[in-house]
């Protein structure tokens, strides 16, 4: 949204592309139409977002909402359907803002209904005012504390919080702690959601092990081992988190170099200061690119659309530099916690690379044993252990186990993260039904920037 | 069909009748399907076409697609789809009864 | 180390090659590439199949017969060794047409081949109405089909799975991630990798599909082989719809309705394309109209491995004797004739079936 407005102040044409039927994206998800009880609960981070929608509406940005884009072809060709019908659009370059997922997070039971994301939980929460009356949240990080919070303003506080970051995690993150200063702001906010969760007595379980969700038909407990004890907690609804990751779907379709992060523990598109990939005329912005936040998403939108102006002509390369120079002090500043956040709350572990029973591809139900017995069989890569197993073979076309498969492969290869790949995507990057594909031979072409 | 009420809505608003597998619910209108669906205590959307296991919304954000239900003969993601009267839902269509008969 | 046998190329035709002699008690080391090479075993349509095969050549249409024939023993062998099922259907395939013209034009060729084969080409034409009573689903626009009782399909991932275990089982020696450079016969042979790595066998298989472009050539071979791109569909697993296989889709037997398949002469350019994609979608729902509304879950961009006239290509090395090129576009109908069949022609005993019309001196200018 951000880089929109500003694209259209500089008088490019633009249409933004979304997936969601109203403005907002995942962060400030139908921020337009929250209740006036609602907001307190969500905070002012959230309705904040309304900035950026009213924003939208001023300029004379082409918006296209409830718009599921499945296909991007060269120079470039955006293949979408919007209402049950298929559509296309021309455009000369492409932003990226396409955002995060929650990292997967396979542990025993994962899979069991009443098992959600944490952002799941605080989707229902912004979009539906929807609340889990008896839960648990598992994992690690700041956004695990931000629903808790939340939770506790609903009246619906957690059960409980297992946590899965250690003391010696924060140990080594004290290291940072220099550098998140000047990123304070998040740090306060940190402390104070912490004491809201302290003063509504939510037991808290930090350093939590070997953590397991137990139920038939649906999630019923958690178990877990904390201070050497094993623990069992009754729940109806599980919400995991243990960081988020570049959504890499649309920029993997476009052959896009992507390189690990070890900090992130994920891959991240290759991009120059812009935020140009080595795909000419694709950029990147946001969490697609390397997780920053919501506020940093801003300043990199408008960045990249301070270099598609200069690439249109627009813009002289002084004045591109000029508006840029605040630009990046801000994004700085946005960034500067990282690295303290990345190192206190690290992944779980044993999520990472499960156990050989734990089930990693939630679509076609392939264990992490049999990924392992792939790599025996000389599977080097993602992609063949998706032809010898099917992994990453369905619907969600391995957004819940690209990361997994290959960190076991990794693991079992004895290779790099980097050296054992990632899979490849193709279209549809989104279901698209034959009767919409096969209408699409007649289609009528709009034009944008 | 367990209805277990494991959520609780903070606000109440107008409703209308959708069918879910062939039993009448009332949701509010206009609301994300998945959510409504949740809190009207549906638990189990839909059964995996590989083991038969059951399964319910997990990310919200139309990236798992384990919320997936049929729609007026249409396999869509209930977490996509905003609540509309009339609507006839029910969990998709899978491979029948028996596995592999190739 | 030295081995029997070094085969290039550890897709299906490899391996089943590699499966035959090992079975025979020689020793055999396979050097695979990576997970970026081009693999049409794992992006191909999993038919095994006869009709339209060999119009032109009788012996190539006998050769896909032969190998239909033993399909299910060779399938059943390997899948009792490793415990893992391979799934296969041979009911017959059919063969839609969508005008008389076209149903009469093959009609005219099948009658042809049939004649040159003694009378062992089992099909029979279905009408319309016919048609519908074993494919309840079929559209109105069908106006027939060619039924071949030969032709089936099979779940060609779960072949590949089977034979890499089974290869390894047997003892065979599967390297993955090796980029063959350079083969020499100073008096064994003497295969290089980009690796640094090197193997020497007596014999050397070429099987590197299209990866045998740019080898065979250093080896003695023509290699006249480019490549085809097909792209294929596949949508989300639906109950029943499609009983026997056709060129145009069949049913999976996890459920989904593969779709197939384009023949684009791009290189080496395994993309996918909106309008490919559209073009066999509309096909499909004109064969099978309740398609419109399955999802499409997946498509894929595979590339055939094509000879000029398409069909198989075995030849022996004049220049470095003992290496052999083997390379087909059909590699899953042949796997039971390279698994039981082609091992006596590599080793040269009596039992060699006659492939002079697979040589490649059929491509010599004369």
């Amino acid at each position: 949204m951000a880089a929109a407005a500003e694209a259209s102040e500089l008088g490019l044409s633009v249409t933004i592309i979304d997936e969601q039927p109203r403005a907002g994206g995942q962060i400030y998800r139908d921020v337009d139409k929250v209740s006036p009880s609602r907001a307190p609960i969500l905070g002012t981070d959230y309705t904040d977002g309304k900035r950026l929608t009213e924003s939208l509406r001023q300029s004379g940005i082409e918006y296209l909402p409830g718009a599921v884009v499945w296909a991007i072809e060269d120079q470039f060709r955006i293949m979408y359907t919007c209402e049950g019908r298929g559509a296309q659009i021309q455009a000369d370059r492409i932003l990226l803002a396409t955002g995060a997922l929650e990292r997967p997070m396979p542990i025993p039971g994962w899979t069991l209904p009443g098992v959600m994301t944490a952002g799941a939980g605080q989707i229902l929460l912004k979009q539906s005012g929807v609340v889990a009356k008896k839960s648990v949240l598992v994992g690690s990080g700041p956004l695990l504390y931000l629903i808790a919070a939340q939770m506790v303003r609903a009246g619906t506080p957690p059960v409980a919080m297992i946590e899965t970051q250690t003391r010696s995690d924060l140990g080594r993150a004290l290291w940072h702690v220099g550098g998140a200063l000047r990123g304070w702001r998040y740090i306060m906010k940190g402390l104070k959601m912490l004491a809201e969760i302290t003063l509504a007595r939510v037991p808290r379980y930090s350093g939590a092990s070997d953590i397991a969700i137990e139920g038939d038909d649906a999630a019923k407990a958690v178990t877990f081992i904390y201070k050497g004890r094993e623990r069992r907690i009754d729940c109806d609804i599980v919400f995991l988190h243990h960081g988020v990751v570049p959504n890499p779907q649309a920029s993997r379709s476009l052959r896009i170099s992507h390189n690990w992060n070890a900090a992130q523990q994920s891959f991240v598109p290759k991009l120059d200061e812009w935020g140009q990939s080595d795909v000419a005329g694709v950029f990147i912005a946001g969490d697609g690119a390397g997780i920053g936040g919501a506020k940093a998403a801003e300043q990199a939108g408008r960045l990249a659309v301070l270099k598609i102006a200069e690439d249109s002509a627009l813009l002289s390369t002084q004045d591109r530099d000029l508006k840029a120079a605040p630009l990046r002090r801000e994004l700085g500043r946005e960034l500067a916690a990282r690295p303290f956040l990345d190192t206190a709350y690290p992944p779980y572990i044993a999520a990472l690379t499960p156990d050989d029973n734990t089930t990693i591809c939630r679509c076609e139900e392939v264990t992490a044993g049999e990924i392992r017995g792939y790599a025996k069989l000389g599977c080097l890569g993602p992609n063949q252990t998706k032809a010898f197993g099917r992994a990453g073979m369905g619907p969600c076309q391995g957004r819940y186990c690209g990361l997994t498969v290959t960190a076991l492969l990794a693991d079992a290869n004895r290779q790099s993260p980097d050296e054992t790949g990632y899979y490849r995507i193709r279209a549809p990057l989104k279901p698209v039904t034959l009767g919409e594909l096969a209408a699409m031979d007649d289609m009528v072409q709009n034009s944008a920037e | 069909m367990k209805h277990v009420l494991t959520f609780l809505e903070l606000e109440s608003g107008p409703r209308v009748d959708v069918t879910w597998d062939g039993t009448a619910l009332s949701l509010p209108e206009g609301s994300n399907l998945a959510a409504a669906m949740l809190a009207a205590g549906v638990g189990v959307f839909r059964h995996t076409p590989v083991s038969k296991a059951p399964r319910s919304p997990f990310c919200m954000m139309g990236t798992c697609f384990d919320c997936l239900v049929e729609i007026d003969g249409v396999t869509r993601q209930a977490c996509m789809v905003e609540v509309t009267e009339g609507m006839v839902i029910s969990q998709p269509q899978e491979l029948g009864g028996q596995v592999n008969e190739m | 180390m030295e081995t029997d046998y070094v085969i290039i190329g550890g897709g299906v035709v490899g391996l089943s090659v590699a499966w035959g002699l090992l079975r025979r008690g020689l020793t055999v080391t396979v050097l695979d590439g990576d997970d970026g090479s081009f693999r049409a075993s794992r992006g191909n349509f999993g038919l095994v199949w006869v009709q339209s095969k060999g119009m032109n050549e009788p012996r190539y249409a006998r050769w896909s017969q032969q190998s239909a024939a033993i399909w299910a023993d060779f399938a059943d062998e390997v899948a009792d060794n490793t415990g893992k099922t391979i799934p296969l259907e041979q009911n017959g395939g059919l063969d839609l047409h969508f005008s008389e013209e076209t149903l009469h034009a093959t009609l005219e060729k099948y009658e042809k081949l049939k004649t040159q084969l003694d009378g062992d080409y089992p099909y029979e034409v279905l009408g319309h109405n016919a048609l519908r009573k074993s494919e309840p689903h079929i559209g109105p626009k069908v106006v027939g089909a060619i039924l071949h009782h030969q032709d089936g399909h099979a779940n060609p991932l779960k072949l590949l799975v089977a034979l890499a275990a089974d290869v390894r089982r047997l003892g065979g020696r599967v390297l993955t991630g090796k980029i063959v450079t350079a083969v020499t016969k100073p008096d064994t042979f003497h295969i290089s990798c980009a690796d640094g790595t090197f193997f020497s066998s007596n014999k050397v298989v070429l099987s590197a599909g299209l990866g045998a472009a740019q080898l065979g050539p250093k080896m003695g071979f023509k290699t006249p082989v480019r490549p085809q791109r097909g792209q294929v569909l596949i949508t989300e697993k639906l109950p029943k719809l499609i009983n026997r296989p056709s060129l145009i889709a069949r049913q999976v037997d996890e459920g989904g309705i593969q779709i197939g398949a384009t023949n684009e002469e791009v290189g080496l350019d395994d993309r996918v394309t909106q309008p490919g994609l559209s073009g066999l979608a509309a096909e499909a729902i004109a064969a099978y109209p309740a398609l419109a509304r399955a999802q499409l879950v997946r498509s894929w961009g595979a590339l055939r491995i094509l000879s000029p006239d398409g069909l198989p290509i075995y030849q022996e090395s004049a220049e470095l004797p003992g290496a052999f090129l083997v390379t087909c576009h059909s590699g899953i109908t042949l796997a039971a004739a390279h698994a039981r069949l082609l091992p006596d022609w590599l080793e040269g005993n009596d039992a060699a079936p006659n492939l002079e019309v697979f040589s490649e001196t059929r491509f010599d200018v004369s």
